[in-house]
């Protein structure tokens, strides 16, 4: 497994959020996450990426334990997180910002390389990259994140709610990088909350429900299950 | 054809990172740069020559604020303590050994850049307005301190003894403004060349990403605390450089003046008034609210001492209401309008 989460414990001050949630994505492999508002996603990927502290619970990235390792350290080995609400750096170009996902030396080194590839993902970038970041759109913004996310090569790429907010014909677009992200042997963890629709792009799920493991399996049981039912209509 | 990728691509890949300033531009900055170099000609006067030499020093002391501030996102409350340090590092070695002030001007900033260290390392890995207390309370503390040093003459201060045999060597000219009017232009104008190049590296990018998306930095592997102390280092040495300056200039060492909160807070006004974040916005408020204080010196007297300040705070108010991106921001808008209207 490249990415192993077990049993993870996570409160902000005294007030816990997250209880024993336990995930793992294999190389290569598209995992949604899945949830209601405030089930706790977002905090999870947050910990994994190093944001937040881990309260309890262990978790390994490529065979290490990246549980007491600060949060810089975590995009050289291979990590790389897309926030939510993408989070470009505003009063810099969309280039600016590219260069900026090439951080720790391997990236560094393939640069230039990596900076055509996204340009051939995205080609709006590409016409954009003078452009600073804040007078982009948002289907603009949310792939100058993910382009800036993969600048750094990574193994896995975590997203946090990609589709928001996009139009159906972007989601289409995004949808279509995603598959092409994969085929290049990236793994990817994504934060959704359409459950039809992230899990015709991924291959299995996780649905978290008020900080606690409900369901996870591959996406055609998860899609007719009862419990996904419950936790998504109600009833 | 347009819609071209291969040519898509190719026009891509010529682009530079940071495209080359306009035209007008360039000539505007050569004329500014001739009249700032003809004006002690033109003006001679010592009232006239000394507002200049406080504008160009007010510039550099907010400009190493907006470093701080305007770069990695941080605000201080106590930058005079490094004006202050840089003032006393070079003057006290100059009185009590006879070290060259410009010996004394690098130690002073080293000092700064060690306090700046000292101060950042603790403060800047919390969130919030922490690193803001901090520095106003140590600021403060520092202030007490000197008060109280025997060995730097304490709240009587020291005087810098008057040297006139080597004027360069003693940074000391006396009744001659001219030779402080240039040093205090080249002294400013190296200070934004530093910052105008810092802005292009690849540092200065990473210190504007953990200003605006400090979460979005450390996931790329920027280590966000860490570039904060730096430019935190770098703004205080920068501001210890404007210390030893004034100190010559003025050839008395005054505790209460020279830490005083006045001081941090009147670059903070500078810089937030031109527009902070910008190159030029520390320059623009220096050379809109010195004069302000020296006329209304004149104006005003001994009684006017805090006539100045009053009238700062309105114009702070202005701009929170009307212009929070500073005063520089109304210019940028027009010309990002016009460059609209041409595309």
């Amino acid at each position: 497994m490249l990415l192993e989460v077990r049993g993870l414990d996570v409160a902000y001050g005294d007030f816990q959020v997250v209880w024993d949630v336990s995930i793992a994505v294999a190389a290569g492999e598209a995992v949604a996450l899945l949830g209601p508002n405030g089930s706790g996603k977002s905090t999870v990927v947050n910990t994994i990426s190093g944001l937040v502290p881990v309260q309890a619970g262990e978790i390994r990235f490529d065979d290490q334990n990246l549980t007491e390792r600060p949060t810089h350290h975590r995009a050289g080995l291979g990590l790389a997180h897309v926030l939510e609400r993408r989070r470009v750096f505003p009063h810099l170009t969309v280039r600016q910002n590219l260069m900026l996902g090439a951080w720790h030396p391997a990236a560094k080194a393939a640069r230039a390389r990596s900076l055509e590839r996204m340009f051939a993902l995205f080609p709006r970038l590409a016409e954009r990259q003078g452009q600073v970041a804040r007078t982009l759109s948002g289907g603009e913004q949310q792939m100058l994140a993910l382009g800036r996310g993969l600048m750094g090569l990574p193994r896995l790429l975590m997203v946090d709610e990609p589709f928001l907010g996009l139009a159906p014909q972007v989601i289409g677009q995004m949808r279509a990088v995603f598959e092409a992200i994969r085929r290049e042997g990236i793994a990817i963890l994504f934060i959704e909350q359409n459950v039809r629709l992230a899990l015709s792009i991924a291959s299995r799920g996780y649905i978290l429900e008020s900080g606690r493991m409900a369901i996870a399996g591959p996406a055609k049981d998860l899609i007719d299950s009862p419990v996904t039912r419950r936790i998504f209509l109600g009833g | 054809m347009a819609d071209d990728p291969t040519l898509k691509l190719e026009a891509a890949r010529a682009q530079p990172l940071w495209p080359r300033p306009p035209a007008w531009a360039v000539a505007l900055g050569l004329a500014a740069g001739g009249f700032l170099i003809a004006y002690p000609a033109i003006f001679p006067s010592p009232f006239s020559l000394h507002l200049m030499i406080m504008i160009f020093l007010y510039a550099l002391m907010a400009q190493s604020w907006n470093v701080m501030a305007g770069l990695s996102g941080q605000i201080s409350l106590g930058h005079a303590m490094f004006f202050g340090i840089g003032a006393y590092a070079a003057s006290v070695l100059f009185a009590k050994y006879g070290v060259s002030p410009w010996i004394g001007l690098l130690v002073g900033m080293a000092i700064s850049a060690l306090a700046a260290a000292a101060v950042g390392l603790p403060t800047l890995r919390l969130k919030g307005h922490y690193f803001a207390i901090a520095t106003l309370l140590i600021g403060s503390g520092v202030q007490i301190v000197f008060s109280r040093w025997e060995w730097v003459g304490a709240a009587s201060g020291l005087y810098i003894p008057i040297e006139r045999t080597s004027p360069w060597l003693s940074f000391q000219f006396h009744g001659a403004k001219t030779p402080y009017y240039f040093l205090a232009l080249g002294a400013a104008a190296l200070g934004y060349l530093l910052v105008w190049h810092l802005r292009r590296t690849r540092f200065g990018f990473r210190l504007q990403a953990v200003r605006d998306e400090p979460e979005a930095a450390a996931s790329l592997g920027v280590a966000v605390s860490g570039h904060k102390v730096l430019a935190f280092m770098l703004s205080g040495a920068m501001m210890s450089a404007a210390g030893t300056f004034y100190a010559q200039y003025v050839l008395v060492l005054d505790p209460e003046r020279l830490f005083s909160l006045d001081i941090s807070i009147l670059v903070l006004l500078m810089t937030v008034l031109g527009g902070s974040g910008t190159l030029w916005g520390p320059a623009l408020g220096a050379a809109i609210l010195v004069p302000l204080s020296e006329y209304s010196r004149i104006w005003f007297g001994g009684t006017g001492r805090t006539v100045d300040l009053i009238v700062y705070g309105i114009l702070i108010v202005l701009i929170c209401m009307f212009r929070p991106r500073g005063l520089l921001s109304l210019i940028e808008d027009r010309l990002r309008r016009r460059e609209g209207e041409r595309a």
